[in-house]
């Protein structure tokens, strides 16, 4: 009966990612500490913050439990960005812009999936090529400069609130609902489990095994383009290096929600834990007035804390004498 | 060596096309100009193709130019000795360096990944040390070591030989003796081939591992004071676009990122290789804008053919 109690206490005490406890010593440790660190506004503040990272961190997990990587996200959504603001400063409507900046992200990210998949490039390197074209793209495009004048309609509609919530944070929970359905409720999340571990046998089950992968690149390059909607939002204006780095905080905040690159597994709540951990930790450091630069650093150490915490926890929750 | 030839005339096919349709290129400034970039990209390059060859990667070298760059600037300011400040560069740079040989080791950390974080890491702190500060103006004697040229330039007619191609020159002869006439070299070669067959053959993976990336920080951290004393001055982005060109070198090289396979000789070729595209792109006023576009595509390319190279090499067993 003990040991049937202790069993499941382990099983409670691995089930959650280290993120999770560092998540809460983070809340309480600010909470003390920072001056109108809890409070609602702050917290609505977080989550209108995180919700970027969200729509980058969601198809972020999916690629890197397919034993993948997407580093041009951040230079990919900076160039959706600096389309999109390109089409409104030229009187284009809202959703004319919108569809081209998600059809430049779509192209990246078939174009990843094309390379990792098809190719057979590793992935990292493959994404880091196509960072610099991304790039380059947006710094031709702009001759470096910011694209302002995009009129008042998508600045309207980033402030708007919805039932009293910040449209970002809406479209973060849609994006999320819609990824998690997907996961949890459609044969998506077993393929993908499978596509890191077991991908002959995927084959033989008959799925479309290269279309599918090259899918998931490519919703990561959809969910960039997308999110230029928020960022462009955010900043009422496209810049070619708004985002770049971003997506170190997405593979930061995937890690950190328990998801590992070699045994495929990974769950859609742990990223968001994840992507929370890390809006937590900018915007607590930021309460404390610390540099944004060392807020960066911070990140790096984070992810080593959260990997320690998890080999920790996974090995008090071993049973004692058995080896991993 | 057959496909170090084909790259060779690559090169050659280049500097003749270039030399035919600019005017500029076929001087001797400009081609000691050439020679003297492709120096400070092969001396990031080469602990890069360290790494590369034993199946690892460092994405941080360029941030720990950058950083090993700004702290030698801050130390020989500060002491007005150049010895001081130049063993303050390689220090930093051999720490970072050991810092990512531990994640690699004993978290078990990927390489790209432990590098990556490395990487953003190490920017993060060397903008908040400098706080958007330039520390310039170093003593004559360190300048010469970047933008220096020996012996004596007399123009018009002997341009000098710019000093970083003599550090480059001394580190191609040392790296070179390294990785092919020492034990070192052939376990490095031998952990990239095959990791577990190194490992059961008796060779302490872990700690070549550890040595591999110091040394590749070390490299940086040399880099770092050639290109301090080149540029005269020191920002916080002075190495944020220096990692994407070094892994190109690398690769065009035709050292394999599947590791076991390449040479430095083979970066130093890369690393000609690109410095012959950028300063092609400068001489045809094409704008600077347009680089990294270049570089990716460069990359993309040359891994490309990395893998029809492997895919090709295993049909054939």
């Amino acid at each position: 009966m003990a040991s049937e109690g202790r069993a499941q206490a382990r099983h409670y005490v691995r089930s959650v990612p280290g993120a999770g406890y560092l998540l809460v010593v983070l809340i309480l440790v600010f909470a003390l500490f920072g001056e109108g660190f809890a409070t609602l506004p702050n917290f609505l503040n977080i989550g209108v913050q995180g919700s970027v990272l969200l729509l980058l961190a969601l198809p972020m997990t999916l690629i890197i439990m397919s034993e993948g990587l997407d580093l041009s996200m951040g230079a990919v959504l900076s160039l959706a960005g600096v389309v999109l603001a390109s089409m409104l400063m030229n009187g284009r409507p809202l959703w004319v812009a919108l569809a081209a900046a998600a059809g430049v992200g779509l192209a990246f990210g078939v174009a990843n999936g094309v390379l990792v998949v098809t190719l057979g490039l590793p992935p990292f390197v493959a994404t880091l090529g196509t960072l610099g074209i991304a790039q380059g793209l947006a710094l031709v495009l702009t001759g470096g400069q910011s694209v302002v004048g995009i009129g008042d309609a998508l600045p309207a509609l980033y402030e708007s609130r919805i039932a009293g919530v910040p449209f970002s944070i809406v479209i973060a929970l849609l994006a999320f609902l819609a990824f998690w359905w997907m996961l949890s409720r459609t044969r998506v999340g077993s393929y993908v489990s499978a596509l890191g571990g077991n991908r002959e046998a995927l084959t033989l089950a008959g799925v479309h095994v290269d279309l599918f992968h090259i899918g998931i690149y490519a919703a990561g390059g959809l969910m960039s383009g997308c999110a230029a909607l928020l960022l462009t939002g955010r900043m009422s204006a496209g810049h070619p290096t708004a985002a770049i780095g971003l997506e170190f905080d997405a593979v930061a905040a995937v890690i950190v929600g328990g998801t590992s690159f070699e045994r495929g597994n990974g769950t859609l709540a742990g990223t968001l834990i994840g992507v929370l951990t890390i809006g937590v930790l900018r915007n607590g450091l930021n309460v404390l007035s610390v540099p944004s630069s060392l807020q960066v650093a911070s990140i790096g150490v984070l992810v080593i804390a959260a990997l320690v915490v998890d080999s920790t926890i996974a090995a008090l929750g071993r049973p004692a004498g058995s080896r991993p | 060596m057959k496909s170090l030839a084909y790259r060779l005339v690559a090169v050659a096919l280049m500097a003749t096309g270039l030399a035919l349709t600019t005017e500029a290129f076929f001087t001797g400034p400009n081609l000691f100009n050439v020679l003297r970039q492709a120096s400070l990209t092969f001396l990031i390059a080469s602990g890069l193709t360290l790494t590369i060859l034993t199946a690892g990667l460092d994405l941080s070298v360029g941030a720990n130019v950058g950083l090993s760059a700004c702290m030698a600037a801050t130390v020989m300011k500060s002491s007005g000795s150049i010895a001081l400040g130049v063993a303050t560069g390689l220090a930093f740079g051999a720490v970072v360096g050991l810092a990512n040989g531990l994640m690699v080791t004993a978290l078990k950390l990927p390489p790209f990944i432990a590098t990556y974080g490395m990487m953003w890491t190490l920017n993060g702190i060397t903008y908040w040390f400098m706080a958007g500060e330039t520390i310039h103006g170093f003593s004559p004697g360190f300048r010469a070591l970047g933008s220096g040229s020996w012996p004596a330039p007399i123009p018009p007619y002997w341009p000098g030989v710019p000093v970083p191609i003599y550090v480059m020159a001394a580190f191609l002869a040392a790296g070179g003796v390294l990785t092919r006439y020492t034990t070192f070299g052939h376990e490095v070669y031998a952990i990239g081939a095959n990791r577990e067959a190194a490992r059961l053959s008796g060779i302490p993976v872990r700690a070549r591992l550890n040595l591999v990336y110091t040394l590749s920080g070390a490299m940086a951290g040399l880099a770092a004071i050639v290109y301090l004393a080149r540029l005269n001055s020191a920002e916080a982005d002075i190495g944020e676009a220096l990692t994407l060109p070094a892994i190109a070198a690398v690769l065009i090289g035709g050292t394999s990122l599947f590791g076991g396979v390449g040479s430095l000789t083979g970066t130093l070729v890369g690393a000609l290789t690109l410095t012959l595209v950028v300063n092609g792109m400068n001489l045809r006023a094409v704008d600077a804008n347009w680089q990294p576009l270049v570089t990716g595509a460069i990359v993309l390319l040359a891994v490309w053919i990395d893998v029809m190279t492997r895919q090709r090499a295993e049909a054939r067993v």
